[in-house]
């Protein structure tokens, strides 16, 4: 039994690629269906998400011909994936199953979604009997192996985008941003982008004003939102906790002067400036007064940038509880290679106690129930005395080179090729 | 007895002090699943020894500094814990850890109660409800100053854009901003009713004079900073700087009142 894999991801494959492999959400039974019919493939599943698309089998001795699969079902010609594909096999497949669901391997490290997604592929493919035994230790390790990084390391507390970075932000001077004002002025994308971040982090009201009154309108009606004359931004600013600011002016729209005006109107409530223009549209003399908090673009920038050196110093926690896991499953599954043997040994040796008691048994006579039991309990003990050895030789050499070996000759030593020991 | 209990308490209040400690060097997140237990737990060691110490010496308030000292101190547990219990914050513990164990050992040093240590002055009802009203309002203030000087700490965070460091585990500004003027709001009406319980005391007991005793005067303008600070609060809106420099002139005055035993000819106790 191995372990394959193969695949594309956001580092190995353009785009135009992985949108050529990408699985929809309602074919992934059809594409699991045809994977483990495919020659060698005893288990297997399909994981299809917008960074990857991932097949992970399990497979018998041979390794199964992958690219054959994804040649034929997704009819896709070998010159145009060959160079973006990747294979694993065994010990490095175990890893990279671990480093997915744990979100090393993910575009952000440390973002959450990818556990579930993957979560999901399992469950399709399980639900159509494609997982048994080898991808059900797996991937129920994997689970296990990315709770434990997300709860022994920090990869997934801090925000690294610049979106996220505001929400965060916000979070920390208002708490909850629960029934919070937004006032976006302006009309940029990376501003939109915040905005809408911040919406679906609670914010209750929003108010748009740009210079252009159409493009504000249309903007407040993808948001359902509130618009405002841009000539009276200064009087309308008081209502809102957050004022994201992108436009094209030369000069600072907020100026000292107008933000003491503003925490008089709002009676000293914090208010927290977003300004995502170049050149800025808040001087940043804004930031010195009490409980107004001003953010350029750089601030924001250089906030992520801490947070990712923070998650990269983390992930590299991550990868070595991640190395560790490996040494432990590939421990765990080889030493279920041996477990056919040790079982044939044990039947082969309660075999012969069995029928050597049933042989003495007519010499004994009448024995009382009690003498019964203890005949029972010397033969089994004997067994497994003489037994503890040789299944404790097999368990350990089951990561050795000699694994193979050893196992072979226990097999001949006690003729466990060729059934039933004579009696 | 009830000096064991509270010594047992003062151990467990040890663990609440390394806490505040390790929090100047980052390690506060390793405590803190320690660290609310034992204190907690502490707490609770405290009230058997203020409940035995009560039913020993028959009286019901503190008859003497070191009881007081300890009194305080349990109810700035109270108030941590009702505040944790509300708003899931364990930050105020820095600074009320140390002090909670800074009073419990005062409190602890001293001598078990009997019959001999009650107070003179110490002997009617509205004795009783003037220390537990002027203790909690003692308390609301303490945490209002805490928060404050949390809040101008978080606030320097955020405007340094410092995103890193031992203090960016602090709770939101809003929160922080919260804890301090509820704690303010609660206190006040304590403070107030436990200064007429106690003008209605003095008065009987001394005479219209009782307003001219040191202590009075410097609790009465502990009390008007009380009051700016609330009022401040409510119809501007102060919070931060102003704020905090208002609530650490309100908690000066405050230690002083409570010091000011010594100057005061109508307002004190026999014990040490």
């Amino acid at each position: 039994m191995k372990f394959q894999i193969i695949g594309v991801n956001h580092n190995s494959a353009p785009l135009g690629v992985r949108e050529r492999l990408a699985v929809p959400e309602a074919q992934l039974p059809d594409a699991v269906q045809h994977l483990v019919k495919q020659p060698g493939v005893e288990e297997g599943m399909v994981l299809s998400t917008c960074n990857r698309v991932e097949v992970i089998t399990s497979c018998n001795e041979a390794p199964a011909d992958l690219r054959g699969y994804l040649r034929s079902y997704f009819g896709v010609s070998p010159d145009t994936i060959a160079p973006h594909l990747y294979e694993y096999q065994e010990r490095e497949a175990v890893r990279h199953v671990f480093r997915v669901a744990s979100s090393l391997d993910s575009m952000v490290v440390g973002e959450p979604q990818i556990l579930g997604q993957v979560k999901e592929a399992y469950s399709v493919a399980r639900s159509l009997g494609a997982i048994n035994s080898a991808l059900e230790a797996l991937l129920s390790r994997a689970f296990a192996v990315a709770k434990k990084v997300r709860n022994e390391t920090a990869i997934g507390s801090s925000s690294v985008s610049i979106a996220s970075v505001a929400v965060q932000l916000a979070e920390k001077i208002f708490g909850s941003l629960e029934g919070k004002t937004v006032y976006l002025i302006g009309a940029g994308k990376m501003a939109e982008l915040a905005a809408r971040h911040l919406i679906s982090h609670g914010a209750g009201k929003m108010i748009i004003s740009n210079r252009t009154r159409e493009r504000a309108e249309n903007l407040a009606q993808a948001f359902g939102a509130q618009t405002a004359p841009f000539e009276s931004l200064h009087e309308t600013a008081a209502q809102a906790d957050i004022i994201l600011t992108s436009t094209g002016a030369a000069e600072p729209l907020f100026r000292r002067e107008h933000g003491e005006r503003l925490l008089k109107g709002r009676r000293n409530r914090p208010v927290f400036f977003i300004d995502i223009a170049v050149p800025r549209n808040v001087h940043p003399e804004v930031n010195k007064l009490d409980n107004l908090f001003v953010y350029d673009v750089d601030d924001l920038q250089s906030v992520a940038s801490s947070n990712s050196a923070e998650r990269k110093k983390e992930a590299e926690r991550a990868e070595s509880i991640i190395e560790v896991e490996v040494e432990r499953f590939t421990q765990r599954i080889k030493s279920l290679h041996m477990v056919p043997t040790i079982l044939s040994l044990q039947e082969y040796c309660e075999t012969i106690r069995q029928a050597e008691i049933d042989r003495i048994r007519g010499r004994l006579g009448t024995i009382t129930p009690e003498q019964e039991s203890a005949i029972e309990a010397m033969t089994r003990g004997i067994i497994n005395k003489l037994l503890h050895t040789p299944i404790t030789t097999l368990k350990s050499s089951a990561g050795e080179p000699e694994a193979a070996t050893i196992q072979e000759m226990v097999r001949k030593l006690f003729n466990l090729n060729n059934g039933k020991p004579k009696s | 007895m009830p000096l064991f209990w509270l010594r047992v308490a003062l151990s467990l209040y040890a663990v609440g002090l390394v806490y505040a400690l390790a929090s100047f060097w980052g390690g506060r997140h390793v405590l803190t699943r320690i660290t609310l237990p034992a204190v907690g737990l502490g707490m609770t060691f405290h009230f058997v020894a203020l409940l035995e110490n009560a039913m020993l010496s028959g009286v019901w308030a503190p008859a003497s500094l070191h009881e007081l000292e300890s009194m305080m101190a349990f109810l700035l547990m109270v108030f941590f814990f009702v505040i944790y219990a509300r708003y899931g914050a364990t930050s105020p513990g820095i600074a009320v850890f140390p002090l909670v164990f800074l009073l419990t050992v005062s409190a602890a040093s001293g001598n078990s109660p009997s019959e001999s240590a009650m107070p003179l002055l110490v002997s009617q009802q509205w004795i009783y409800v003037h220390v537990g009203l002027i203790l909690v309002g003692y308390a609301g203030l303490i945490f209002s100053f805490i928060a404050s000087i949390l809040y101008l700490i978080q606030e320097r965070n955020l405007k340094s854009k410092n995103s890193t460091g031992i203090w960016t585990r602090l709770p939101a500004l809003a929160v922080i901003d919260d804890i301090g003027y509820k704690c303010l709001l609660w206190g006040f009406p304590f403070m107030t009713l436990g200064l007429i319980s106690g003008a209605i005391v003095a008065e009987a007991r001394v005479g219209p004079h009782y307003f001219l005793d040191a202590k009075i005067l410097i609790s009465i303008v502990m009390w008007v900073l009380y009051m700016v600070l609330l009022y401040t609060r409510w119809s501007a809106g102060w919070r931060g700087r102003r704020a905090a420099y208002l609530a650490t002139f309100a908690f000066a005055t405050a230690i002083l009142a409570w010091a000011a035993n010594s100057l005061s000819h109508t307002h004190r106790f026999i014990a040490p």
